[in-house]
């Protein structure tokens, strides 16, 4: 267990004691939605702990890296930011993921590059967002989201 | 700062303050997630049992993250679950775009990495916002920072990726949360005034 996990527990428990001694009911409204979050999450966090490990049960670090690693250059966070682009994960799950291929052999911008795409790009809230914001301010967000995650992964190789 | 707003707040909103609790009565969990986790597994069971020999890695690998998620997640959600009926989305409403510069720009980052809803829920609080003249260029600040660097996730990026990732990543989100929302805005403000293209919203 390391630090954060402990501090984080600790908050979240003296948190949610103080709500109970001040607003019984508000307190078990919150828990409410926390177990709801909790089990939403579940499958698709168990998937994905399931991936990780077949991940890194059967695939190589050499393919992984060649992929996504350092060697693999701008094209390898090109790789990590469209996947991360693509797909539909919940942030929340997406740092084990994101762990775990750093673990594997890419590289901290590739990585990088995933994380902020997947967070900062949604293809499959695309219609909400053109609904809700319409089509000028959608594409330039997303346009820019693009190229920042870039930005950020460049950056981040370097920095780290 | 949930222990602040524990103190400031008034009781009798409590009913209209959680609405994912009496808005949706049935199981939680998306189709889609469970099609999903369906197919992983499946996949696993075939792939452990053409290669058993691979089983020990896999099952210790898969271990490790799982005692590791569960170790954190429940903390996690429960700070969700007491942000969401303790702060209303109203504050976040009554604030957002207000303050202008420097001022309005950090206002807005930090009201879009106040733990609430996924990015969807976003849209339309600034599509609201909009309506009432709010800058494009804090919109995309707060679009941005509640995509990529709202609390929990945080919580989580410290927990898996260790603190230099974590802050390094922070610093360069937030300075790119400033630079796509001042950009955005040229970008949008060329492109209303040509007459030829029409209004989207």
């Amino acid at each position: 267990m390391g630090v954060t996990t402990v501090i984080i527990n600790a908050f979240a428990l003296f948190a949610l004691g103080a709500a109970f001694i001040k607003r019984p009911a508000g307190a078990r409204g919150a828990l409410a939605i926390a177990v709801r979050a909790f089990v939403g999450l579940l499958p698709m966090m168990l998937a994905i702990i399931l991936l990780i490990g077949l991940l890194l049960g059967f695939v190589p670090p050499a393919t992984i890296a060649a992929m996504i690693g350092e060697e693999s250059g701008p094209v390898g966070l090109a790789v990590a930011a469209g996947i991360g682009a693509v797909l539909f994960v919940p942030a929340l799950i997406a740092f084990p993921l994101a762990a775990s291929l750093l673990q594997a052999g890419a590289s901290v911008g590739a990585v990088a590059a995933f994380i902020t795409s997947l967070t900062l790009i949604g293809t499959v809230t695309l219609p909400v967002e053109l609904r809700e914001l319409g089509v000028k301010l959608t594409v330039v967000r997303n346009a820019l989201g693009v190229v920042f995650a870039l930005v950020i992964a460049v950056l981040m190789g370097r920095i780290l | 700062m949930t222990m602040n707003r524990v103190d400031t707040n008034e009781a009798p909103n409590a009913q209209n303050r959680s609405p994912q609790s009496s808005a949706r009565r049935r199981l939680p969990v998306s189709r889609g997630d469970l099609v999903f986790f369906v197919s992983v597994a499946a996949a696993a069971a075939v792939l452990l049992y053409l290669f058993p020999e691979r089983a020990p890695a896999v099952a210790e690998s898969s271990r490790g993250f799982l005692l590791e998620m569960f170790s954190i997640l429940p903390a996690v959600v429960i700070l969700m679950g007491l942000f969401a009926v303790f702060v209303s989305q109203e504050l976040i409403v009554r604030h957002l775009g207000a303050g202008s510069g420097v001022r309005g720009f950090f206002l807005a980052v930090a009201l879009g990495s106040l733990p609430t809803g996924p990015l969807y829920v976003a849209f339309p609080l600034v599509k609201a916002m909009r309506a009432k003249g709010a800058g494009t260029a804090n919109m995309i600040a707060f679009l941005t920072a509640w995509a990529s660097i709202k609390l929990p996730q945080e919580i989580i990026e410290l927990r898996f990726l260790g603190p230099a990732f974590t802050a390094t990543r922070f610093l360069l989100t937030l300075a790119a949360a400033a630079l796509m929302g001042t950009i955005a805005e040229r970008i949008l403000r060329r492109w209303e005034t040509t007459p030829a293209t029409k209004e989207a919203t």
